[in-house]
């Protein structure tokens, strides 16, 4: 080995941001690569990828509209890694959320009343928050593992998410597709004029900067820092693991729920058997990607939400499958890690031998 | 009559236990190196695909499954550099992995949906085939349901017999002892770690050249991390794994049963029960921490960093 890692012994500042960096510039280089072995011009690919889909108004719209739920469930999950607290299961408790509410939307006469609405955003927090604190107990109550069971149960989400629109909630009127009734107009997320910016791409950023002044100036946000960077420490200092995880937990849900039924009543409109092309574990590299803090998370879910057009632009004008969505995605957070080691470490090259003893 | 129903749940169950068993042994041995890597699920669909890719190509279901364990180790060696050579956290590689697969797989995969390619035959074992009940489903099912059970064996003999599986397990428990004894603590994780993958491919040429033999892009649909969920039920004994693999295909057996018996239970609501199941069994098993801390390597998930 010609290099070695030598540890710093303190946090590299520069570094903390700098990897993030990094970690873009070498994926923007990779895909290039991928372009160019399937075929397609590199420069074109990448400008087509990155550039074309936010090359004009109704393009930076959809960019903020993809971005609302990556935001919202990334600021969350932020919160939960600060703390150790290993969720992986955004895409549940978006759903959960957006079932709760749904529910409700569905069940009552459309436009009744004024409260209809906020009592639907309500219940879209409360069933992700029901979801994650569900986490929450088998972890604290039978030491079952986060990772685990928070995984598990996107697959019973969606999977009872199935049921109701294939089976009680089918809209009878639908042809018999598996989707609910459209929302009516008295549960629908309000949009701003024209475009298709909806309260959903407002509240995402005002959420992430109340979140910022939370962690930043609470004893709260004190002691998440504490028991996720030395847990000896916290448990010396008397500070309650169980709440500071059922905090993560209930927080990270309830945006996550709150993501979910704005997507429904929002952009979607309706119950449909996939709500998600995989925000939950998008919004787990926007955490990183936004060293986890809530403020790094708005920018990386920006860039996440590109990805999501870019593969899109990409079916559309080069003929290629959006699944180098999930490429792109999965490079950049490979690159993000590795290149986090310059954090801790710096390198240094390994000189010869018989200098080194000099 | 009977029993020929018998025999075919049997081998329903024989056959939704075998991907779990092959992947959560490799898993097994990767953890027990003290590496633990959450991207099962990702290298079993780039198995998958590569499994299924080759043997479309070639037309041999078995060139598929050799080339899905390659596929299974080159993804692997992107999770080890970065954990083991770059020291990044164990729990984000992992799942960097699995994301990466599921992208790689489904644009590798996106020429192959609804193209068929051979599926792997069933091989009977001349004299204990003909035994009633118990030869169809042991002794005449596809190679890789032999494999899993020698594998299985193997590993519990390397893990517990021998001494480059004791040098393992020490790796696993003190990787500054292991160390200080001479032992190359990175070299043997990377070996570890490869052979895992190898394992997850194959599991995955399972799903593709058997199971469900046509390629979509959710092949697996979480069985990788259910694998996961069987390492820690087995409590790092390889032959729990057999148990649990075995409990799990029998509640696959059950809501196949249920639905067979006209009983009207929503389908999604039926197939949501290997999932519940998983949790069910995690919280059983987890509940009493201490044995899970007496068994656990010691090392688990931590990154290793030679200073001398």
């Amino acid at each position: 080995m010609l290099f070695r890692l030598e540890p710093r012994g303190e946090r590299s500042g520069f570094w903390s941001i700098g990897s993030p960096v990094l970690a873009i510039l070498l994926t923007i280089v990779t895909m290039m690569v991928i372009f160019a072995l399937l075929g397609k011009p590199p420069v074109q690919g990448i400008e087509t990828f990155l550039i074309t889909p936010i090359a004009n108004v109704s393009g930076l719209s959809s960019l903020a509209v993809r971005a609302a739920p990556l935001i919202m469930i990334g600021a969350g999950l932020a919160l939960c890694y600060r703390a150790n607290v290993w969720n992986i299961g955004g895409d549940g408790q978006f759903t959960m959320g957006a079932l709760a509410g749904a529910g409700v939307a569905l069940a009552l006469p459309n436009g009744a009343f004024w409260w209809e609405y906020p009592l639907v955003l309500a219940l879209g927090v409360l069933g992700g928050m029901v979801w994650a604190g569900l986490v929450a107990w088998l972890k604290l109550k039978f030491n079952a593992n986060e990772i685990l069971t928070s995984l598990m149960l996107v697959y019973v989400a969606n999977l009872i998410l199935v049921w109701l629109v294939t089976g009680p909630w089918r809209d009878p009127q639908g042809f018999g597709f598996p989707q609910s009734a459209m929302f009516g107009a008295g549960a629908t997320t309000p949009d701003f004029g024209s475009t298709s910016i909806h309260l959903g791409c407002a509240l995402a950023p005002v959420l992430a900067l109340v979140l910022w002044q939370i962690l930043g100036r609470s004893v709260l946000g004190f002691q998440l820092r504490v028991v996720g960077q030395a847990p000896r420490a916290a448990r010396f200092a008397g500070f309650s693991n169980a709440r500071l995880t059922w905090i993560a937990l209930l927080v990270s849900g309830g945006l996550s729920g709150l993501a979910g039924i704005i997507e429904v009543t929002g952009p979607i409109g309706q119950l449909t058997t996939t709500i998600t092309p995989g925000y939950g574990f998008s919004a787990v590299i926007v955490a990183f990607l936004g060293r986890l803090h809530p403020v790094g998370v708005i920018f990386a879910g920006l860039l996440l939400a590109l990805s999501y057009l870019g593969g899109d632009a990409a079916q559309i004008n080069l003929n290629m499958p959006n699944a180098i969505t999930g490429i792109f995605q999965g490079v950049l957070l490979f690159y993000l890690l590795g290149a986090d080691v310059l954090i801790l470490h710096r390198v240094r090259r390994i000189r010869p031998r018989a200098t080194e003893a000099a | 009559m009977i029993l020929s129903m018998v025999t075919t749940l049997a081998m329903s169950v024989v056959a939704a236990s075998t991907p779990l068993l092959i992947a959560a042994s490799g898993e097994l041995v990767a953890e027990k190196s003290g590496v633990l890597n959450l991207g099962v699920e990702g290298m079993m669909l780039v198995g998958a695909i590569a499994g299924f890719a080759t043997a479309h190509h070639s037309g041999s279901a078995m060139l598929g499954v050799g080339v899905a364990a390659l596929a299974g180790i080159g993804i692997a060696m992107i999770f080890a550099m970065l954990s083991l050579s770059f020291l990044a956290n164990q729990v984000a590689t992992g799942l960097a992995l699995t994301i990466f697969g599921h992208g790689f797989a489904a644009l590798l995969g996106a020429g192959y949906v609804g193209i068929s390619a051979p599926v792997l035959h069933p091989i009977a074992i001349p004299l204990l085939s003909a035994i009633p009940v118990l030869g169809p489903v042991l002794f005449d099912e596809n190679i890789l349901v032999y494999f899993a059970f020698i594998m299985l064996a193997v590993i519990a003999w390397f893990l517990n017999k021998t001494h480059a599986g004791l040098i393992l397990r020490a790796v696993g428990d003190s990787h500054d002892a292991a160390h200080a004894m001479g032992y190359p603590v990175l070299r043997i994780r990377y070996a570890a770690v490869a052979f895992g993958g190898a394992m997850a491919g194959i599991a995955g040429a399972y799903f593709s050249l058997f199971y469900s033999p046509l390629w979509s892009q959710d092949l697996t649909a979480g069985r990788g991390w259910i694998a996961l969920a069987l390492v820690v039920f087995s409590a790092w004994r390889p032959l729990w794994l057999l148990v649990g693999a075995y409990l799990f295909g029998g509640i696959t057996f059950f809501s196949l049963y249920v639905q067979g018996l006209g009983i009207s239970v929503p389908s999604p609501l039926v197939s949501a029960l290997p999932y519940v199941g998983t949790v069910l069994v995690l919280v059983l098993i987890s509940r009493d921490a201490r044995r899970i801390r007496l068994n656990q390597p010691a090392c688990l998930g931590k990154y290793f960093h030679a200073t001398a």
